[in-house]
Formats: structure tokens, sequence, C-alpha cells
């Protein structure tokens, strides 16, 4: 039981981040029907927002005051940060601590404008190729970004840190009546859940009680005859891919400290997120939060022992074999709906 | 070759004539000198020319013609690779039975794959190969390793069996002993021109590869896959099923990929799994797009193209460049470099995506019908004919239905 409960929590924030992901692509191809294979490099690029944002604040000047010698009898000179300079001693080392949570303000701004400038500048010429071109390129441009990232911050995971205060695990079972070290979860981790549903929670939100929300929802099911009633359906529409491009980004900057970023890391997992939307079915937001979950957990109950034993190497395929089943015995997947994508 | 009209003849002549003579053509530049380094013809190169060139064209059969968009196909290249290494390692190093067994085993593979993904159109399609492929490649690292060799990758060994191999028969990949990696150098003057056994090997097969692909195209065949392109729906409300067609193709394009995996392993009697990852699948749609989706000549190009500017993009450093650019003064020469340091030696894939990109928005035909651009604006003259000369001209320079 206890086993079973600590793989369901193993499983969530991978979840979380299938889930943030292919809400993103779905937001993207439900509303602008484009097939966006770049949207793995924006999850990427948020990541390295929560590292260029720990390296700003890891920037310093050499003390004009020496402060003992070293070894060899010179006067040493300590390294001030700047932030200290700027924000004071106590201040400055928080915002150091909490400069991935600090990024997501960083990264907000930084999402919007790249999903904007990304609409404007290239997707917008490709509403009406076929999807084979949209795919191939958004695949060009995520190779682009990918190098582009591995120009700057080469090509080695850079480790960033949560800060102090999550960085333990807890013992989850002691508070549900098990043994002690029964379930050992980290605190990031949770976290990391809790901001996404926060976030998937939000997007929902928006959608469903703003006018804004209304009108893309209109868009989205006849774009045709909301632009007809006078209302700029493709400015809405562009903000949505920004919005969606911001929630990958974030879906970024929270999974920073779990996984060291990495120029790739984008490519692993839209592969995979494609694999979620496709499950959940194009073109549905809860069929991807739905999977997204769904794949996540299931695949870390595939790499439980028990399950090894009898089938080895299932924790390598299962979300394939998952996504393989459902792709043939549920055209549309979980959740899609008649007629998206079936040319 | 009779059937063949006089242009495809043409075309395939004109293939055969630079493959037979790539080795001379590939090698402008006298050894030795400065430009020395964007000279081809050295054989290890050449041959994965026409490996790739083989594995676009069997791409192309079913991207081109169909337009079912695979993402999965490098896991054939591997299947074939990781067979021929086997039939190097049980019966024999001559490379005719491991090649013919990576075909066989692509091919049944295909077909298995093929079935299942084929229930599918559109992006469903292109997913659920991934899926497979990707499926392949993760079990190819673990739990296959018995098989596979897992992150080491396959290789051959002399303690191997090798039971149609006598006492004392060649330890190397050889065709009836001819060893694979012989050549000869030839030199004329300060050129210097490598001939190697391996790249004439695989050179013949690909002339062969090609023969068959015009064949395909030219064929009732052919001819349907490209009705499936343009409306699947249509055929099948004229009760067609076009699922035997779409298979068939399927399943000859992953034979032309195992077919290049076990030419690959032939070269080179090695096999890993990365050959199988979805970037290796994503390579071959870059090559055949870049060269121009269904046409004949365009994948080879593209495989070519893209494997030649790998190779000379990613040797060019700043050293190379401070070499050519040593005429400027000083401060401009440093700011060029700078300006076009990143996107050679390990920036050469950002050149690629660059690239890819441009081809992608502005000539979706590729380099084939960047070609045809280009011829059409030699005979622009004609558009300023009076009507019946218009006609003749439209006539004639409508671009063939390849």
């Amino acid at each position: 039981m206890d086993a079973i409960l600590l793989q369901l929590l193993n499983g969530l924030d991978k979840g979380s981040a299938y889930a943030l992901i292919a809400l993103g692509l779905t937001l993207i191809f439900g509303t602008l029907g484009v097939v966006n294979f770049a949207h793995g490099a924006l999850f990427m690029i948020g990541a390295f927002c929560a590292v260029t944002l720990s390296k700003i604040f890891t920037l310093s000047h050499k003390a004009s005051e020496p402060s003992g010698v070293d070894f060899l009898g010179k006067p040493k000179y300590d390294d001030i940060l700047y932030i200290k300079d700027w924000f004071g001693e106590t201040a400055g080392a928080w915002m150091l601590d909490w400069s991935v949570p600090l990024s997501i303000l960083f990264a907000v701004p930084i999402m919007l404008a790249v999903g904007f400038v990304m609409e404007r500048g290239l997707i917008k010429h490709f509403y009406k190729r076929p999807h084979a071109d949209q795919i191939l390129v958004t695949f060009g441009l995520a190779i682009v970004l990918q190098e582009v990232i591995k120009y700057f911050y080469g090509a080695n995971p850079i480790p960033t840190s949560a800060p102090e205060a999550f960085r333990g695990s807890f013992d989850f079972g002691v508070m549900l009546g098990f043994d002690p070290n029964a379930i050992i979860y980290p605190y990031w981790r949770l976290i990391y859940f809790a901001f996404s549903a926060l976030i998937i929670g939000g997007v929902f939100a928006f959608l469903q009680f703003t006018t804004f929300g209304m009108v893309v929802r209109a868009g989205m099911a006849d774009r045709e005859t909301v632009g007809l009633l006078g209302i700029n359906i493709d400015k809405r529409f562009t903000i949505m891919f920004g919005i969606a491009a911001a929630v990958a980004g974030l879906a970024g900057v929270m999974y920073a400290p779990i996984n060291s970023p990495n120029y790739h890391m984008g490519m692993d997992f839209l592969v995979l997120s494609f694999v979620v939307v496709v499950v959940g079915g194009m073109g549905s937001l809860p069929g991807a939060v739905l999977a997204g979950f769904l794949l996540g957990v299931l695949e870390s109950f595939a790499s439980m022992n028990e399950v090894k034993n009898i089938l080895p190497g299932i924790d390598q395929i299962i979300i394939y074999v998952v996504a393989i089943l459902i792709l043939l015995t549920r055209p549309r997947g979980l959740m899609g709906r008649k007629g998206v994508m079936e040319e | 070759m009779q059937s063949l009209t006089k242009k495809d003849f043409l075309l395939l002549l004109v293939v055969a004539f630079l493959t037979m003579a790539a080795p001379i053509i590939l090698n402008p530049f006298p050894a030795g000198s400065g430009l020395a380094q964007f000279n081809a013809g050295y054989p290890d190169l050449m041959q994965r020319f026409v490996i790739f060139g083989i594995f676009a064209i069997g791409f192309n059969i079913l991207f081109g013609l169909t337009g079912y968009l695979s993402f999965g196909h490098a896991a054939f290249l591997g299947v074939g690779s990781y067979s021929a290494v086997w039939m190097m390692k049980l019966l024999s190093m001559n490379v005719i039975p491991a090649i013919l067994l990576s075909v066989i085993v692509a091919g049944l593979f295909s077909v298995v794959i093929g079935f299942v993904s084929l229930r599918r159109s559109g992006i469903y399609f292109s997913i659920l190969t991934l899926a497979f492929a990707q499926m392949s490649f993760n079990l190819a690292y673990s739990v296959l390793t018995p098989i596979t060799n897992g992150e080491t990758g396959l290789q051959i060994s002399l303690s191997d069996p090798r039971i149609l191999d006598g006492a004392n028969a060649p330890s190397y990949p050889n065709l009836f002993g001819a060893q694979m990696n012989a050549a000869t150098t030839l030199d004329f003057g300060a050129w210097s021109f490598t001939f190697s056994v391996g790249y004439y090997l695989c050179a013949v097969i690909m002339l062969l590869a090609f023969y068959i692909s015009i064949r395909v195209f030219r064929s009732p065949f052919g001819m349907m896959l490209r009705a499936v392109k343009s409306n699947q729906q249509r055929m099948n409300y004229t009760g067609l099923n076009t699922k035997p067609y779409t298979l068939a193709a399927f399943v000859i394009s992953g034979m032309y990929a195992g077919l290049a995996g076990g030419l690959l392993a032939a070269m080179d009697p090695l096999a890993g799994a990365e050959r199988m990852q979805w970037t290796a699948s994503g390579e071959v749609v870059l090559m055949t797009i870049l060269g121009g989706a269904g046409t004949l000549l365009g994948p080879v190009l593209g495989a070519g193209f893209i494997k030649y500017f790998e190779n000379i993009f990613s040797k060019i450093n700043d050293n190379v460049l401070h070499g050519w650019f040593s005429f400027m003064p000083d401060g401009l020469e440093d700011m060029l470099i700078a300006v076009i340091h990143p996107f050679v030696g390990k920036g050469w894939h950002l050149t690629l995506g660059l690239l890819f990109m441009l081809v992608v928005i502005f000539l979706p035909g590729g380099l084939v019908e960047g070609g045809q651009r280009i011829g059409r604006v030699f005979r622009r003259k004609d558009r300023n004919a009076g009507s019946v000369e218009a006609d003749a001209a439209a006539q004639r320079n409508t671009p063939p239905a390849e």
C-alpha cells in the first residue's frame, strides 16, 4: 500500500510537467490549428530563464578592502554580489536563495514575448499550409532554439537549486499513519504539483469565466462566425499563443530544480508530450491534463520492481504501449472531439 | 530498362555517371592546398552520401508519394544494422548475407509496424510511428541488451562462430574476399583520387535502388499512391481499399531503410542504438524535404547536401576562419569571425536548423524546386511572346508531374 502511494506521488511531478506542456500544445492546436513541434523548446527556454536569473544574481565584483591574506600572503579580496549591494545583505541572500520562484516573475514577460514573436513572425504564415509543413517548420525552429541555448549555456546540465526551505524531503508516511521512512517525498516536487495544479486551474478559469476566454472558446468552435461578428479573433489567438508559451515556460522554470536544465530537455519532453496530447485527444484541454497525469503515474508504476520482475523493460515503453493501444481502440483519444484533425 | 522513358533513362544515366565518377568530381581541389578541406572525395564520406541517399530515396517513396509523414524510420535503419552485424557474427564476414538479412528483417519489422500505424493517418500516423521507434530505441538500450549489447553497441569479435567462413577466411567485412575498406589511390599531379571497394559496392546498390524508385514512381502503383496523397477519402468512396497500397509503400521504404542500415554495418561492422533515436528519423525527413519531397532526384541531393555540409561545416574552426579573412583589417576580421563563429564547427546544427526553416518557408519543393525556379528565370523571355507562342511555352515549362 505504501509502495503504491509512493509511486503515485512520484508519478505526479512528471505527470504535472507532461500535463502543463500538453495543455499548452492543445491550446495552440485548439485555437490556431497549428501543430507546434517547438513547444518543448519553450519549456526548455523557461528552465533557462531560471538559470539566467540565478546567474544574474550571482554576478559579483571584488571588494575594495581586503578581508585578510590568502595562503601566499597576498591580500585577499572577497567577491561581493551586486544584489547584496543593492538590496542589502539579508534581502540579497534571500533573493539568491529564492531565485527559482523569483524567476517566475522574470519568465512570464519573456515567455509572452517569445510567444508573440514566434506567432507573428513565423506561425502566422503557416495557418493555411498543410500540417506536415507546420510540423517541419516548427521542428526546424526547435533545432534552432536548442542550438542557440547550447551556444550560450554549453552542453552540460546546469544544476539549479530550490530554495533552502524546500530542499529537503519530508516523511509523508507518518502523516498517513504508515511506518516512518516508508514514503519519503521531496518538498519541491509537492510544490511543483501544487504549482501546476494552480496554473492548470488558472488557465481553465480564465477560459471559462472571463469574457476574453469566452470569445476564445467561441473562436475555437467556429472561427469564421466569431470573425464575422466583428471580433478580431486573430489578435486573441495570438495572445493565447503567448499564454501557451508562458505556461510551457513556467513548467520549465519550476522544473529546473528537479532536473538540471540542459539544452535537449525540451526535445526529450516534447516527444512524450505529443504522445500525451494524442492520448488525451487532439484539441481537448481536459483530455490533455488527464492524459498527462495518467501517463506520468503509469510510468512511475511501471518502474516498480515488482512490475519490472514480471515484465522486464516495461518502464521504458509503457507510455508508448498505452498510446498505441489507445490510438487503436479509441481513435480520437480519451476525450477527443469529433472532426478534429480528421481530414 | 526498356520501359523507362527517354527522360528518366537520361536521369538515371546522369546519376550513374555522377556516382561512378564521384571520387574524381568531389575532389576538385589539389591535395595539400588550402581548399583541400572542401574535398569530399574520400571513401568514408562518399559512402555516407550514397547510404543516406538510399535511406532518403526509400523514405521518399512513402512520404513523397503517399504524404504519410513517418517519424520513426530510423528504427528500420537500426534493425537493419543489428541484423547485418549478427549475420557477420554468426555466418560469414561476407557482406552479401548480412545485407540480404538486414533487408528482410527490416521488411518484416515494417510489415508489423506499418500494419498497425497505417490504421490512422495524418498526425496520428506520425505519432504512432514515432512511438514505435522510441519503443524500439528504449528496448534496444535496456531489455534487449543480450541482442543489441546495450550502450556499447554490437560489435564483431574474433571468438564469433562464423560457421560459413573457413579457417583462413578474412576477418574483415568483405565481398568474396575483396576488403570493404581496401582502396587504390591514383595521383594526377597535385590531385589524388581514392577509389574504394566499399564505396563502389554502395554506389552500385544505390543505383539499383534509384532505378527501382524510378520504376515505382512511373508505375500504376506509384500513381495509386499519389492518388492516396491527393484525396484518400475519394479513393475510399470509389470502393477501393487503399490500405494494401500504403502498406506496400511503407514496407518498401522500410526495406530501403534496412538496406541502408545493413550497408552502414557492412562498411563499419558496428551497430548502436543511437541509430534508432528519433533525431535520426528527423534527419531523414530533413534530407527528403531539403532535396524536394516527391521528386526522384531530391532525396539523393538532400542526403548529399546535408552530409557534405555536416562534414565541412563542423570542420571549420576559428583558425580556418582567420586564415580566410586575414586580408581584412584586424577589427573587421574579428567582428566577422565573431558573427560567423556560432554557425560553424560545433554550431553546425544551428545552420542546419535555419537552413531547414528557410527551405520549408520559401521553397516547399526543396532544392529541386529551387533549380526549376532558376531555370524558369532564364526562360522568362517566353512571357513576352505572342499568345500562341506563350501557350506553347507554358506547356513546355509546366513542371513535370514528378
